[in-house]
């Protein structure tokens, strides 16, 4: 039981959503109640890897290791460390969150919606703990085929564009990753990501796969430029598609940095470093001014995730730079800070996305201008989403914070100039999202539906409130996380820095 | 060279599987005559019943060591027996799914099953050809009686029209091909593979005899391409897939893409190996403009049938990838990816199939519209084989492309990977297409599934085979490459 935890929580919701299917979407009710209780139970499993964890080593843990495919020496090998632990306690955690929320919501194929988040709670949980790069690629691949299904099918009115348009992308970007596993394969004759890490590589080859790499993560994250699939998958999804494709599958992109193109291509990385920073400024800065401009809420919050996770590829190659002009301190300060920004904006773009949800429940629009007001007659809903929007604008006290701080602290550091660009989304964030606020919840009605809407039921309270708990939890104590990742991030470092050449 | 065929009636043992299929046929045949039309039933069962004796008795000859009889024309080898095997299993299933299709088209006529034997047989003749002419004997008996089946449903203009075109441009190919045996013939003097292998890894070649010998080569390899249907050949391909009747088309489809790289490896590899050098560079050209155009074309196509016809010419494009290394793994590949192919395109077609009702065919790509509200169990086995064919992990149809792609890359072709996989992620495209179809679109149509429960049953298999190999693909790799 102790070894097989992980393969239990992989598999175990991939299992599951088979039999969630079979229940039918007829008997609505008992798949509402067999999800919640297989992602209720997934969570808990997991909270036995936080407390069965060490963070005094940066080894992978809970290690299961099997021949799969031998002809090409590929292993079902997987395990955790300081990085993918957080990482998998927040998908099991969103779970639980997009499976309450799509409680009454959704009405159509009910089963199969549900059976959509199980399967892709274990397939990203699988990407999370593969040591092995072909099983790595399978789960990474496979995960798309839900998240088609979710948009494609629970989705608005443009679902089929956005659904083909977010396949394509990411398939597209994944290929290039496949064809540098298999050359590295041919080189040291091992699938394994760990040996990929110690693997010998000159610069000409460490800057191919450097490329490809990038490619497969930038529009994963996504990057500019090639964010553009982002704002159309996340405004046509359902509530429970946009909550894990930003709190999650956003993730897998900044996972990959971690887990590849540090350790694998160092050289490469401080080679290129330079721009992948000016494109993660972009998108902070201008991405930010994009989402100044925006009408619909989702699409706002959208461009809002993009420039949030800019932060994460700063923080990411900003060590290189940092690293050059001081302290190994900075440049370790600017890759935890990417990783803590990692999960917190896991919770505050889940929380965000959430309640637009709770709106468009109401009112079926995302337009701002539907709104005004709301304060008036859903008090309590309104406090929470002040309280998220906060968040996002990056308010000490809040786990939005944290992360944004340590990396323009790190950036700041590396050269003033970045510090103060990445420091400006403290502002832009500030006003794209106060000014959401200003006319979505303040104000008089100017809408008469507006002043019908029923504030937030139980069901939708409990939502929002755990995931304001989380929220303030890790802006009110972030070392709670730094521990589990420092370790881990320490070594990364390590290796980064280590020229393979 | 021994040019007299000394009879040994040990040797029938070596060829018994294709001495038993050859009696049943002709059993078969006499019978249908004599059967009232209330047991054509019979015919089917019949049918069914002989492929499966010919298959254990392919079975039972797996292991045997390397025979070759009737002087130097015919080989038993492990290539031979599996191959034998696998395609009497493709075309038992292909047979399951037709009988819906013909019963509910008025064609289930006793003459079709006969055809489908008599190409069954050339095949076997031309995975155990080991001479030159053997191996043309083969072909003719398999594309004759193709021609035939295609043209079965006599009152179909399109059909009459895809078996005048496969006709020609088959007899073109035919020609192509013997007039390069014929060069092969004029220099090394013999039409057996063992003796050609031999003269063409002869140290001492004149100039003059490689010359002629690529110049063979060039027709040979035009030859194959068009049997397999790789660009430029391609042709003939999209329009006998469209117009013959889908039960047809689903057998073309598959089970003739064993024998022809069965005849490939024969040629090619056994007989010219030596010459890899000058083959191989056509190869490259071949497979990436087969990739490439089907790839691209299929994304405009509305036909069901047609649009699988160029995914088939971009899966020829990968076959053909795996012989450019020249190693034996490259060869092990393209046979993995060739019954990874068949596998899927049984399911694909026999998808189409299933949706047949009595009168109505099923062959645009909007026919699939609102599946998954009325059938969402083959919705999801839709789901699955159009999936695999694009390539997707964790079903089969990725691994193929991987084991190809691996051997590419190993083989220093990188750029040819690279090229590959991005006309994949295009042919992603028309995949999806049809899983909008059923998911995606909103439709107030009616979708019932009139198909017996054995096509139902058997189609299920096959799709979880396709999920099943996916997961567990060591054992058919390893298959794959015992083989050479």
């Amino acid at each position: 039981m102790e070894n097989s935890l992980l393969s239990l929580l992989i598999w175990l919701p991939i299992f599951s959503s088979v039999l969630v299917i079979f229940i039918g979407n007829n008997h609505a009710n008992t798949a509402r109640w067999a999800s919640i209780i297989i992602s209720v139970l997934v969570f808990m499993m997991s909270l036995s890897l936080y407390t069965g964890f060490d963070s005094s080593t940066h080894l992978m843990q809970f290690v299961e290791r099997t021949s799969w495919i031998s002809q090409f020496n590929i292993h079902y090998h997987i395990g955790i460390d300081g990085i993918s632990m957080p990482l998998i306690i927040l998908t099991t955690f969103s779970t639980i969150l997009v499976i309450v929320a799509g409680w009454e919501v959704i009405t159509k194929r009910c089963a199969h919606y549900m059976a959509a988040f199980l399967m892709m709670e274990g397939l990203i949980i699988g990407v999370f703990s593969s040591l092995d790069a072909i099983l790595f690629y399978a789960f990474w691949e496979a995960s798309l085929i839900p998240m088609l299904l979710i948009i494609g099918i629970w989705g608005g009115g443009n679902r089929v564009y956005a659904s083909i348009k977010f396949f394509l992308y990411t398939f597209l970007g994944s290929v290039f990753m496949l064809v540098s596993l298999i050359y590295m394969y041919n080189k040291g004759g091992s699938f394994s990501i760990l040996d990929m890490h110690n693997l010998e590589l000159s610069f000409a080859e460490q800057s191919y796969i450097f490329w490809a790499f990038f490619i497969a993560f930038s529009v994963k994250v996504p990057m500019f430029p090639v964010h553009t699939w982002l704002p159309d998958a996340h405004v046509q999804a359902p509530t429970g598609g946009s909550v894990i494709l930003a709190a999650i599958m956003l993730k897998m992109g900044g996972y990959g940095f971690f887990r590849f193109s540090l350790p694998i291509t160092p050289d490469a990385s401080l080679e290129f470093s330079e721009i992948i920073i000016v494109l993660s400024l972009i998108a902070i800065v201008y991405i930010g001014f994009v989402a100044l401009v925006q009408r619909d809420m989702k699409k706002l919050i959208a461009y809002s995730s993009i420039s949030h996770m800019g932060f994460v590829t700063l923080g990411v190659f900003i060590l290189f730079l940092v690293y050059k002009s001081s302290a190994i301190e900075g440049a370790l300060l600017g890759l935890e800070g990417a990783m803590v920004q990692m999960i917190s904006h896991g919770f505050i773009s889940a929380a965000m996305f959430l309640v637009v949800g709770v709106l468009y429940d109401r009112l079926h629009s995302r337009e701002i201008s539907t709104y005004g007001g709301v304060i008036n007659s859903m008090p309590k809903f309104t406090g929470f989403a002040v309280l998220f929007a906060m968040a996002n604008a990056g308010l000490p006290g809040t786990s939005g914070f944290v992360g944004e701080f340590m990396v323009i602290l790190g950036a700041i550091q590396a050269n003033i100039w970045y510090g103060v660009l990445a420091a400006s989304t403290l502002i832009i964030g500030a006003a794209y999202t106060l000014w959401m606020v200003k006319r979505v919840f303040w104000g008089a009605v100017t809408n008469p539906v507006v002043a019908t809407l029923k504030d937030i039921n139980a069901r939708e309270f409990s939502i929002l409130a755990i995931l304001a708990v989380a929220v303030l939890a890790m802006g009110l104590y972030p070392q709670s996380v730094i521990e589990l990742i420092h370790t881990s991030i320490e070594h990364l470092l390590h290796q980064a820095l280590t020229s393979k050449l | 060279m021994n040019n007299i065929i000394e009879f040994d009636t040990s040797s029938l043992w070596i060829a018994l599987p294709e001495f038993f299929l050859l009696s049943a046929i002709v059993i078969i045949l006499l019978l249908d005559l004599f059967l009232d039309k209330r047991f054509k039933q019979v015919t089917y069962y019949l049918t069914q019943f002989s492929l499966l004796i010919t298959g254990l008795l392919a079975f039972n000859l797996i292991n045997h060591p390397q025979t070759i009889i009737f002087g130097g024309s015919f080989v038993l080898d492990n290539m031979a027996s599996v191959f034998k095997v696998f395609m009497m299993g493709a075309s038992m299933v292909a047979m399951v799914y037709s009988r819906h299709y013909l019963r509910a088209h008025f064609l289930f006529r006793g003459g079709y099953f006969v055809l489908v034997l008599l190409s069954v047989l050339g095949m076997m003749v031309m995975i155990s050809g080991y001479s030159l002419l053997t191996l043309y004997l083969g072909l003719e008996i398999l594309s004759l009686s193709l021609y035939a089946l295609i043209a079965i449903a006599r009152e179909r203009a399109d059909a009459i029209e895809a078996a005048l075109k496969y006709f020609v441009l088959g007899a073109i190919a035919s020609g192509l091909l013997l007039y390069g045996m014929s060069m092969i013939y004029g220099i090394s003097g013999s039409l057996n593979i063992n003796d050609i292998a031999s003269f063409a890894s002869n140290a001492n070649l004149a100039p003059r005899e490689t010359l002629i010998i690529n110049f063979g080569l060039v027709f040979l390899v035009i030859g194959i391409a068009f049997k397999l249907g790789a660009v430029p050949f391609h042709m003939w391909v999209p329009d006998v897939y469209q117009g013959a009747p889908t039960s047809v088309t689903l057998f073309i489809s598959t089970v003739p893409k064993i024998a022809a790289v069965a005849m490939l490896l024969r040629i090619l590899v056994d007989g010219l190996g030596n010459m890899h050098a000058y083959w191989s560079d056509l190869f490259m050209i071949l497979s990436i403009l087969s990739i490439a155009l089907g790839s691209v074309v299929a994304l405009m196509q509305t036909n069901i049938k047609r649009m699988l016809a160029y995914s088939t010419i971009s899966h020829v494009g990968f076959i053909m990838l795996g012989f450019i290394t020249g190693t034996l793994t490259g060869y092990g590949a393209a046979t993995f990816y060739m019954l990874v192919y068949v596998l899927m395109s049984l399911a694909a077609f026999g998808m189409i199939i299933l949706l047949n009702k009595q009168g109505f065919e099923v062959d645009q790509i909007s026919d699939f519209k609102g599946l998954s509200k009325h059938a969402p169990w083959f919705a999801l086995m839709m789901l699955i084989i159009m999936l695999s064919m694009a390539g997707v992990p964790p079903l089969v149809g990725f691994y193929s492309k991987f084991f190809i792609l691996q051997q590419v890359v190993s083989a220093g072709f990188i750029m040819i990977a690279v090229i590959a996989v991005i006309f994949t992620v295009i042919s992603a495209y028309y995949y999806l297409q049809i899983i909008k179809s059923m998911y995606f679109d909103e439709t107030d149509k009616n979708i019932t599934i009139q198909a017996p429960i054995d096509i139902q049953l058997v189609l299920s298999i096959n799709v979880i085979l396709i999920l099943a190999v996916g997961l567990f693909p060591d054992f058919w790799m390893k298959l794959a490459l015992s083989l050479f």
